[in-house]
């Protein structure tokens, strides 16, 4: 049966595929199509899920080789994949969310006359992506990992009548490239290393390899990781994505596509845990991340960039998780899944909420929407309380164990890890109070009212999880079960039993709620945001994103820049120049010798007459002497 | 020596005549004068055969071949005087000055000791002589030659001959060519005015008049146009036939023309 | 005797400066005709030097060869004129026509 795991691949694809194709007439049933095929997909690879459960720990990774895809020499690569307990769970968290997001995107787009090739879209990333992660070669993992970068430009740009989306799209692709190219680069080395590019084949012969061989593998996947994952320094495009349908943020840019870079790190085991170094990168970027996303997520008032901020700032604690070693892979996975959870379903609560609000996202336009979208502000604070991780929600359990890994690690990396908590909780807790709490700061003509039937019910289903997704951690099964994908882990011992540091944690979260509700209801929050000028230097910095764009502008762009017009400068004046400049002397010189090729046969004889008189001249001469 | 020092200055003049003359005809004749003293150099020079052959074969046959195409060409085709290459005449003259001196020099350094003097070969008659040379010792030379004439003879008919791509016009085709002519260019069908028309004299080098009274160019042939042959103070016999109208009747102001 | 040769190589300058200023195919050619007449009167004049008569027999090859070079050469001119309408040789100074 597991050899036909292509299928899940194989389902959406085609129907994505087809759609595109399908004329006018499929306008009517695409959408359908779509879901079902993401349905489909989902139910197959929950049959496989539990035909894995049923099976012996030894036997839980199914591999099959669909075909020789490249066969050059020494150069060797199978088109195979794996189905194992890592990507099983990815398989579920992609096709169970993406097909509750696809019935949601069934109302949220309704409107829009181009829906069919939207759900094209959503399926051939679905494909994309689930080719990333049952790829047993991390050149098929590269072909799945840019065609969700392909999805994920096509989504972005979807109203690419908008000049702002069809800008960011291209944002994302660009700076995504740059990742893509750690990630070539990082495939071309372990072929120049070991001759092969399987995932199981490199990560078993990492051991053997130098050290700096491994360091250099694993920086190189983490360039790959941050350019996926929006991590700094390649954390720009995140915020600008935005512009795309809110779906789209939500399945693409908060529940699977930027957990791609962690997933990466995870299944790139071997290579991290060969390499002391680039652990400390992935904890260091990790780290970065998770503060910077947590501050722009104060300082944003979009509900769609706070919330952006906010999935930056927790793939964050996933990355630290990764970069931990074997004690963080688990609670990397484990939060990776809970936060799929429980983002998905605030961005859908957010979509939902600018579906009322006339496609608003100025959450200072919001406020007092809890009597208006009940089941909006019910799933929404659902998802809220796991976030901050209030127990005993989903949210709770998995930041509670990282922060609680980190703290064996390193007591710095713990402290940053905690008031990571701490500082989510401020923001969050703003974002609930200026959207469904406070009083009504609407503008005129908005009349807000509860989401149809068709996009709540997948928000109810998703606020579930995010109440229920903690069970995983039920006597550490998570941990359990990907043993023997992640490596066994020797357990830390704390200096503090982990019963006060979830105590210590639970507090810090306290703090943070309590932070945000005495600044924000306290008095009446303006309905317009206050002017750069008048704000603090942190709300300033959070606003420009910690001027990151201004960073690359400077760093990158505007040097790229000038070196083009340099070598523009230098192609047009010196190279061609040169190549012109010589074309136009033999054209001088031909032009000179022209001349004398008149054509007239008289100043052909007198040349001849004139040589005839030299040569008597010459003559003479020698007689004479 | 006297005739040498009679016929040399003909010569040179006669030669910067074929250089200078305007017209072609001209050329020919300075030519000719040069040739016919050339014949008599060499019979003073002791080479009577020479002597006829010379006038025989170039004054009589190639002078008159140049005449005949001359004619055939048209006299009208002389040189314009207006040099068109830049600076070919003056250096023309100064390589040929350069030339002349130098070579002169040359061949007086080289050319020293007595003359011979031709007595002895001589002896049985010049035109013995050179047939004992042609028919002897340079007899290949001479079979070459002939074979040479007679490739130059069929080269000439070649050259000469015309082929036919196009069918020969007939005269109805003649007729209808006129006729479209007519129609598309407004070309007149009919034959040109004739000359001398409202001449004082009988006369083909003075034009038709147009009813206006302006000549009419074309009524002339082209040849004595070419030549300058076409009367001049025309406008004065005009001038004098209206006066000789004018005793009788007042004088029409539009029959004598815009003058 | 260098009366004689002196008097040929002026003729002969003259008619080569001839080839050169003058544009009628035809005079042209007449230049070339006083120039091969120029070289003749050297050679009946080398003949008496030396006393033998081969400068002579040379004199009347290139007599020879003059006519059937006047003759290819005039129907030449005549063929260029016939297509041409004219019979200079500076209209001549393309490879096409």
């Amino acid at each position: 049966m597991f050899d036909l795991q292509w299928l899940l691949i194989a389902i959406p694809l085609a129907s994505g595929l087809g759609l595109l194709v399908w004329g006018k007439e499929g306008d009517r049933y695409g959408h359908l199509i779509g879901t079902a095929a993401s349905a489909l997909s989902f139910a197959f690879g929950l049959v496989l899920f539990v035909a894995l459960l049923g099976k012996d720990a030894e036997h839980r990774s199914q591999s099959t080789e669909l075909f020789t895809w490249i066969d050059a020499g020494s150069f060797h690569v199978d088109a195979g994949f794996t189905f194992d307990q890592l990507s099983g769970l990815f398989v579920l968290l992609i096709t169970g969310v993406g097909t509750l997001i696809h019935v949601y995107s069934i109302g949220y787009m309704a409107h829009d006359e181009r829906r069919r090739r939207f759900f094209a879209f959503l399926n051939i990333f679905v494909a994309a992506m689930l080719t990333l992660v049952l790829a047993s070669d991390y050149l098929v993992l590269f072909l799945g990992w840019e065609g969700v970068g392909l999805a994920s430009y096509l989504l972005i740009g979807f109203w690419q009548h908008k000049p702002s989306a069809a800008a960011a799209a291209k944002k994302a692709f660009v700076v995504n490239r740059v990742g893509d190219l750690g990630m070539a680069l990082g495939i071309m080395l372990m072929f120049a290393e070991f001759g092969t590019s399987s995932i199981d084949a490199v990560n078993g012969a990492i051991t053997s390899a130098s050290g700096s061989v491994a360091t250099a593998l694993g920086l190189l996947l983490l360039l790959g990781a941050c350019g996926k994952s929006a991590q700094v320094p390649l954390q720009s495009w995140l915020l600008d994505a935005m512009e795309g349908p809110t779906p789209v943020s939500a399945l693409i840019h908060a529940a699977t596509m930027v957990t791609a870079g962690v997933y990466l790190v995870v299944r790139s085991n071997g290579i991290f845990d060969a390499s002391e170094a680039a652990r400390t990168a992935v904890i260091v970027v990790g780290l970065v991340t998770l503060l910077a996303g947590a501050w722009i997520g104060c300082a944003k008032d979009d509900i769609k960039k706070a919330l952006a901020g906010s999935t930056m700032s927790q793939i964050g604690y996933m990355m630290l998780a990764a970069g931990l070693g074997p004690a963080g892979y688990a609670f990397a996975i484990f939060h990776l899944i809970t936060h799929g959870f429980f983002k998905a379903n605030m961005f859908l609560g957010a979509g939902s909420v600018m579906h009322g609000m006339n496609d608003d996202v100025e959450m200072r336009h919001y406020g007092g929407l809890r009597t208006f979208m009940p089941i909006t502000f019910a799933t929404f604070g659902l998802g809220y309380l796991a976030i901050i991780g209030v127990p005993p929600f989903a949210g709770f359990w998995s930041k509670d164990k990282i922060i609680e890994t980190a703290f064996g690690e390193n007591f710095w990396v713990g402290m940053g890890a905690l008031l990571g908590a701490g500082v989510t909780a401020f923001y969050m807790t703003r974002l609930m109070i200026m959207t469904f709490l406070s009083e009504k700061r609407w503008r005129e003509d908005v009349h807000p009212h509860e989401s149809p039937r068709v996009m709540t019910w997948p928000l109810i289903a998703l606020a579930a999880l995010s109440a229920v997704g903690g069970i995983l951690l039920l006597g550490d099964w998570i941990s359990e079960w990907l043993e023997p994908v992640t490596g066994h882990a020797e357990h830390h011992e704390l200096a503090v039993p982990a019963i006060v540091l979830t105590l210590i944690i639970t507090a810090v979260v306290a703090v943070g709620v309590a932070a945000a509700v005495f600044f924000y209801n306290r008095e009446p929050i303006a309905a317009e945001s206050p002017a750069d000028s008048s704000v603090s230097f942190f709300t300033r910095a959070g606003r420009h994103e910690l001027y990151g764009n201004e960073l690359n502008d400077a760093v990158v762009v505007r040097p790229t820049r000038h070196l083009t017009r340099f070598l523009v400068w230098f192609d047009g004046k010196g190279v061609d120049g040169f190549v012109t400049g010589v074309a136009d002397r033999l054209g001088d010189t031909s032009q000179f010798l022209r001349k004398p090729q008149t054509g007239y046969v008289r100043s052909y004889a007198l040349t001849m007459f004139g040589g005839v008189a030299v040569l008597v001249l010459a003559l003479l001469a020698v007689t004479l002497a | 020596m006297t005739a040498f020092w009679l016929l040399a200055p003909i010569m040179v003049v006669a030669a910067l005549g074929l250089v200078f003359a305007r017209k072609a005809v001209h050329a020919a004749l300075c030519l000719a004068v040069v040739m016919i003293s050339l014949a008599v150099l060499y019979a003073v020079q002791g080479a009577p055969f020479l002597f006829a052959v010379q006038i025989i074969v170039y004054t009589g046959a190639i002078m008159m071949l140049f005449l005949f195409v001359l004619m055939l060409v048209g006299v009208d085709s002389s040189d314009a005087l207006k040099e068109t290459i830049a600076g070919q005449r003056l250096a023309a003259t100064v390589i040929g000055l350069l030339f002349g001196v130098t070579v002169v020099l040359a061949v007086g350094q080289t050319v020293s000791g007595a003359v011979v003097g031709l007595k002895a070969a001589n002896g049985n008659g010049n035109p013995y002589g050179l047939s004992e040379l042609l028919f002897g010792k340079y007899v290949l030379a001479f079979e070459f030659t002939s074979a040479l004439l007679i490739t130059a003879a069929l080269g000439a008919m070649v050259l000469a001959h015309k082929e036919r791509l196009t069918p020969r016009h007939s005269q109805a085709d003649i007729a209808a060519r006129r006729m479209r002519e007519y129609a598309e260019s407004g070309r007149h069908p009919g034959p040109q005015a004739t000359p001398g028309v409202f001449a004082r004299h009988n006369a083909v080098d003075t034009p038709a008049l147009l009813p206006d009274g302006t000549p009419l160019e074309s009524s002339i042939s082209s040849s004595l146009v070419a030549r300058g042959q076409v009367r001049d103070g025309f406008d004065d016999d005009i001038d004098k036939v209206v006066e000789q109208l004018g005793d009788e009747q007042p004088a029409d102001e539009s029959f004598g023309g815009e003058k | 005797m260098n009366e004689y040769i002196t008097l040929s190589l002026i003729l002969f300058t003259i008619g080569a400066v001839g080839v050169l200023v003058r544009r009628n195919a035809i005079v042209v050619f007449m230049c070339i005709e006083l120039m091969l007449n120029a070289t003749n009167l050297a050679f009946v004049s080398f003949s008496r030097q030396h006393g033998n008569l081969d400068g002579q027999v040379a004199a009347f090859f290139v007599m020879v060869v003059a006519a059937a070079e006047v003759v290819v050469g005039l129907s030449i001119i005549v063929s260029i004129y016939r297509t041409r309408r004219s019979a200079s040789v500076d209209e001549a100074s393309l490879l096409k026509s």
